[in-house]
C-alpha cells in the first residue's frame, strides 16, 4: 500500500509528466489557453490513460511475453488508437452529453506521447497491474494539475502589455512554463521523504 | 523536377521550414533529450532514419492505402521502422539507448514524422519524399544540436564532453533540468524572431493553424479541430 501511495504522489507531483518528464508538451501549450478546454482535455487524457494502462498491461504480460516483447511499440500504439476510437464511438452512442464535451479532444489523444509513454513506462518499471493503473491515475491527475495551473498563468499573461516584441506569443509562453516547472522542482524528494 | 528544385527541396527542411525552430513541431523530444549535444545527434540520427524510410514506403504505397484508414496505416509503417531503430540502437549503441530512454520508442508519435507523411509523402514521388525526409531529419538534428549545445555549455560547462568554461564560469545545472529546457527553447525562438524581424516563425500559436496533424485528427474522428481552434501535434 505504501508503494502504491508513493507511486501516486510521485506521478502527480515529483515526476509530473508534463513539467519534469516532457511528455504531452503539445496539448500543454496548445489547449491551456482557456480553463474549461484545459480541464476537458485533461479529463479525456486521464480517461484514455487509465484505459490504455489497463489494456496494454495484460496484452504485454499474457501475449507478448516471452517471445514478442520487441513488438511492444507497434502493438501499444495500435491498441491505443483502437481504444480511442472505441471510446469515442461508445460515448457518442450512449452518453452524447459527455461526448459533446470530451469528444473533440479524443482524436487528438492518439498521437499524444504521454499516453504511449505511460504504457511503455509501466512495462519498463515492471509495475504490477494495480500499480500500473495507479500510475495512470497519478499521471492523469498530474497532467490536470499542470494544465489548470498553467491556464491560470496564461490568463494573467494575456493581459501583460510590456512583453518585448520578439518574446510575444510562443517564446513568453515557454518561459512561463519554465517558471512553473521550477515550482514543481520543489517537490523533488517529497515522496521519498514521506514514504521512504 | 529539375536538379535545382531537388536541392531546394532538401534545404527546405533544414532552414526555411525547420521543423523545430520554424514550424515548432516535435517539442517533447526536443526538450527532453537536448541536455547534451551528443544526445541531440543520436536522437536526430534515429529520427532521420525513420523519416526517410517511412516517407519512402508511404510514397510507394500512396495509391494502395485507402484514404479512410490512411492515418492508422502510416502509424503502423512508422512504428515498424521505429522498432527497427530500437533494436539496432540497443545492439550497437547501448549508451545512446540509455541516454534517449523512453524517447526512442516515442519517435512513433513524433508529429514531425506523421506530419511529413500526411503533408508530403502521400502526395509526392518516392525520390522527392526521400529528399524531403532527409532534409527534415537534418533540420531536426540541427535544432537538437543547437539546443543541446547551449544547454550543455551552460549546464555542465562542456561541449561534446570537452571542458569549455572550466575555471571561469561555474556550470548552472538548472539548464539540464526541465525549467532550463523550456527557457532555452523559448529564448532561441525569441532570438530567431528578433534576427528575422518576426518573419521566420511560421506558427504564431500552438493551435491548429500549421499543425500537420490537423488532418490526422480528422482522419481519426470528428473531421475538425476543437471549436476554439486549439490543437496539438
Amino acid at each position: 500500500m505504501k508503494m502504491v501511495l508513493a507511486i501516486l504522489i510521485s506521478a502527480i507531483l515529483v515526476d509530473n509528466f508534463v513539467l519534469s518528464k516532457f511528455l504531452g508538451i503539445c496539448p500543454f501549450l496548445g489547449v491551456s489557453k482557456k480553463l474549461d478546454s484545459a480541464v476537458g482535455m485533461s479529463v479525456a487524457v486521464t480517461f484514455v490513460m487509465l484505459m490504455a494502462s489497463a489494456a496494454t498491461w495484460p496484452i504485454y504480460y499474457y501475449i507478448l511475453v516471452p517471445d514478442y516483447t520487441y513488438l511492444n511499440t507497434i502493438v501499444f500504439i495500435l491498441v491505443i488508437a483502437a481504444l480511442v476510437q472505441l471510446v469515442e464511438t461508445v460515448l457518442k452512442r450512449f452518453i452524447p452529453s459527455l461526448h459533446k464535451s470530451l469528444g473533440v479532444y479524443l482524436p487528438l489523444i492518439t498521437t499524444n506521447c504521454a499516453v504511449l509513454g505511460l504504457a511503455i513506462l509501466n512495462i519498463d518499471e515492471t509495475y504490477t497491474f494495480f500499480q500500473s493503473v495507479v500510475n495512470a491515475l497519478g499521471a492523469g491527475v498530474g497532467f490536470l494539475l499542470a494544465m489548470v495551473l498553467f491556464s491560470g498563468v496564461r490568463m494573467r499573461m494575456e493581459s501583460a502589455t510590456e512583453t518585448p516584441k520578439a518574446y510575444q506569443g510562443i517564446p513568453i509562453t515557454l518561459v512561463a512554463a519554465s517558471i512553473v516547472a521550477m515550482g514543481f522542482m520543489g517537490f523533488a524528494g517529497v515522496a521519498d521523504g514521506i514514504f521512504g | 523536377m529539375e536538379k535545382k528544385g531537388r536541392l531546394s527541396l532538401l534545404f527546405n527542411g533544414v532552414i526555411k521550414e525547420n521543423p523545430v525552430l520554424v514550424l515548432l513541431l516535435g517539442t517533447c523530444p526536443t526538450l527532453a533529450v537536448s541536455t547534451m549535444a551528443v544526445n541531440g545527434l543520436g536522437m536526430g540520427a534515429a529520427a532521420t532514419f525513420v523519416l526517410i524510410c517511412s516517407n519512402v514506403v508511404i510514397a510507394m504505397l500512396k495509391n494502395v492505402i485507402p484514404d479512410k484508414v490512411r492515418i492508422p496505416c502510416y502509424i503502423v509503417i512508422i512504428a515498424g521502422f521505429v522498432t527497427m531503430v530500437q533494436l539496432i540502437v540497443k545492439a550497437y549503441a547501448p549508451e545512446v539507448d540509455q541516454a534517449l530512454g523512453l524517447f526512442l520508442p516515442l519517435i512513433v508519435v513524433n508529429c514531425i514524422i506523421l506530419g511529413r507523411a500526411e503533408m508530403f509523402a502521400s502526395k509526392n514521388s518516392v525520390l522527392n519524399s526521400a529528399l524531403d525526409g532527409l532534409g527534415m531529419g537534418l533540420g531536426f538534428t540541427l535544432a537538437l544540436l543547437i539546443m543541446g549545445s547551449v544547454r550543455e555549455i551552460l549546464g555542465s560547462g562542456t561541449w561534446f564532453g570537452i571542458p569549455i568554461t572550466a575555471g571561469r564560469i561555474d556550470p548552472m545545472s538548472i539548464f539540464l533540468l526541465a525549467p532550463g529546457g523550456f527557457f532555452v527553447y523559448g529564448t532561441i525562438i525569441a532570438a530567431l524572431n528578433k534576427l528575422t524581424k518576426g518573419r521566420a516563425i511560421k506558427r504564431k500559436s500552438m493551435g491548429c493553424d500549421g499543425c500537420p496533424s490537423a488532418a490526422a485528427c480528422g482522419g481519426a474522428g470528428t473531421g475538425q479541430c476543437p471549436p476554439d481552434k486549439e490543437g496539438q501535434s
